[in-house]
């Protein structure tokens, strides 16, 4: 399979590999996807919680390339971006910028999954006060 | 001297023509090119010639005689000769066929269309090791028996099953014992007498011959194997395969067989001491590496490695200038992962980390070296991508995770 060079250039330059402290206050995680199923992506983000804006994200992903690319995106994307801008984050909008082919759309799925879930995580934190992601977020939780 | 790139380490899926074999077909393209099937001119005479030459050149390798061998277009089409051969000859005797669950799927979807047709196939299960255990076997024979069909080498992870056992018990009951022996054919010795095999899958391909080119070898002697025909046509290979023959590859297959023979103990033994080197320097390097199914027991050129937290995809796209295969579900057409694999008991998670390295006759300490640095440098930049390796060093049970997956 030929991979695009956004998706090469994202797999050999990952943007905003690492963790963010997941027990400060501001700071969001979603771990999303299964070791069974071949990927497991880990999102986090710092937000302000005076402007709502995602200060710092940063990622881990296990999976194949595609799936690498799409969480890199992602946190380029949410960057700056205050958190209800980020929950308009389609997966599409990764289908298209990285060239996916249809077998690799779970990929920018997963990527979707992956912020909201830091979202829904985040607010959960700051107080039951705040509206939900919009759909349920697939998050991993260490019963 | 410089490395050539990319390297080839996946000679379980094919190797290269070996040049002496190129040398040995070329003339049958062009100035010998008749039909062996042409009785009354001298470029059928040449033909047929040159063909029952290559046929005593496959048959020396595996010590049957030349009238025992079946050239086909390879082994897909000798597994299907054989299993529905022997199911439509035999049938008036009994519908019962025995295979394992790490069969090549040439074996597996040839005894499902049969299950289909009024067949009854049982699938014997492997240990981790990739093993079957004898004793299973001899409980699955019943009077309905009419076949056993295991492999010898296992295409994935290169496990030899104890083929000289099965050989006996198989005879002992009466059952015709079919092994698909594509992968060891030429690599390691295989001996149609000493194990008591009845019919036997070969292919050129895999041995520094063409493809397109395979042979089954049909018993005639104690007992005496009869099959009926799939394809129906010229009567050609004793009725058992229509079709005119293949001059130009059967001639390079039977050169291959003759190379194989002689070289083969040399060639067993290098390519063993390169497959230590690479295991070894990969152990050394890295933590966390799993070989899949039984070293013991294994070919001396395949290695089946998981390397734990990252995904075999991503692992091949990191050492672009090796050609090497994996399990993982990403790289296959179902999207599951190996099944070989799963039948072992490794579990999903490692199925998808799993790398096949197939070493062969062109393979150098060199490259070896060099795989392993590209593997090593390739694994640690993952591992440190990868969120489940973090949370494994924090000393999170990834087995106790619930992961909420779609």
């Amino acid at each position: 399979m030929a991979y695009s060079d956004k998706v090469l250039d994202h797999y050999k330059n990952p943007r905003n590999v690492g963790s963010l402290a997941k027990d400060d206050p501001n700071v969001g995680t979603g771990l999303v996807g299964a070791p069974e199923c071949g990927d497991v992506m880990k999102l986090q983000m710092r937000v302000n919680p005076q402007t709502q804006v995602i200060e710092d994200a940063k990622f881990k992903t296990f999976g194949c390339g595609s799936a690498i690319a799409s969480s890199s995106l992602a946190t380029e994307w949410v960057k700056g971006k205050t958190v209800d801008e980020a929950l308009k984050i389609k997966n599409t909008e990764i289908v298209k910028e990285l060239n996916l082919p249809p077998v690799k759309i779970h990929c920018s799925v997963l990527a979707e999954d992956a912020i909201k879930a830091a979202i829904a995580d985040y607010r959960k934190k700051r107080g039951a006060g705040q509206p939900t992601a919009v759909g349920e977020p697939a998050q991993a939780s260490a019963d | 001297m410089a490395l050539k790139l990319p390297i080839y380490m996946d000679n379980h899926a094919t190797t290269p023509v070996d040049p002496r074999v190129v040398e040995a077909m070329l003339p049958y393209f062009t100035s010998r090119f008749g039909n062996a099937a042409s009785r009354n001119h001298t470029f059928g005479w040449e033909a047929e010639q040159a063909v029952e030459n290559a046929r005593e050149q496959v048959a020396r390798l595996i010590n049957a005689t030349p009238k025992e061998i079946i050239f086909t277009s390879g082994a897909t089409e000798s597994d299907n000769l054989a299993i529905k051969g022997v199911a439509e000859m035999y049938r008036e005797k009994g519908n019962h066929i025995i295979t394992m669950v790490i069969e090549h799927k040439a074996v597996l979807d040839t005894c499902k269309r049969l299950e289909k047709y009024g067949c009854q196939v049982t699938y014997l299960p492997v240990t981790k090791d990739g093993l079957i255990d004898l004793d299973d076997l001899r409980r699955a024979i019943t009077p309905k028996t009419i076949l056993i069909t295991l492999m010898y080498a296992n295409n994935e992870i290169g496990v030899l099953q104890p083929i000289e056992e099965i050989g006996k018990i198989a005879k002992e009951h009466g059952v015709i014992f079919h092994t698909d022996a594509t992968q060891a054919v030429g690599k390691i010795p295989f001996d149609v007498q000493k194990f008591n095999v009845d019919l036997a899958s070969l292919s050129a391909h895999k041995m520094y011959g063409p493809k397109g080119v395979g042979a089954l070898y049909v018993r005639r002697k104690n007992p005496r194997v009869q099959l009926a025909p799939i394809i129906d046509g010229g009567g050609h290979e004793r009725g058992m395969r229509s079709g005119t023959l293949n001059v130009p590859s059967i001639v390079g297959f039977g050169a291959a067989c003759e190379i194989a023979q002689k070289e083969m103990a040399t060639e067993m033994e290098r390519l063993g001491k390169l497959r230590e080197r690479l295991k070894g320097s990969i152990f050394k390097r890295l933590d966390e590496v799993y070989v899949n199914g039984s070293l013991e027991h294994r070919l001396p050129n395949n290695l089946n490695i998981s390397f734990a937290y990252v995904e075999g995809e991503s692992l091949l796209m990191g050492i672009n200038d090796v050609a090497v295969s994996s399990g993982s579900a990403c790289t296959s057409a179902t999207l599951e992962p190996s099944y070989v694999l799963k039948a072992l008991g490794v579990g999903e998670d490692l199925a998808h980390t799993s790398i096949r390295f197939g070493l062969g006759r062109f393979n150098t300490e060199e490259e070896v070296d060099y795989v392993v640095d590209r593997v090593v440098e390739t694994v640690s930049r993952l591992r440190e991508l990868s969120p489940l390796y973090e949370m494994a060093k924090e000393g999170v049970d990834l087995k106790q995770m619930q992961w909420k997956a779609d």
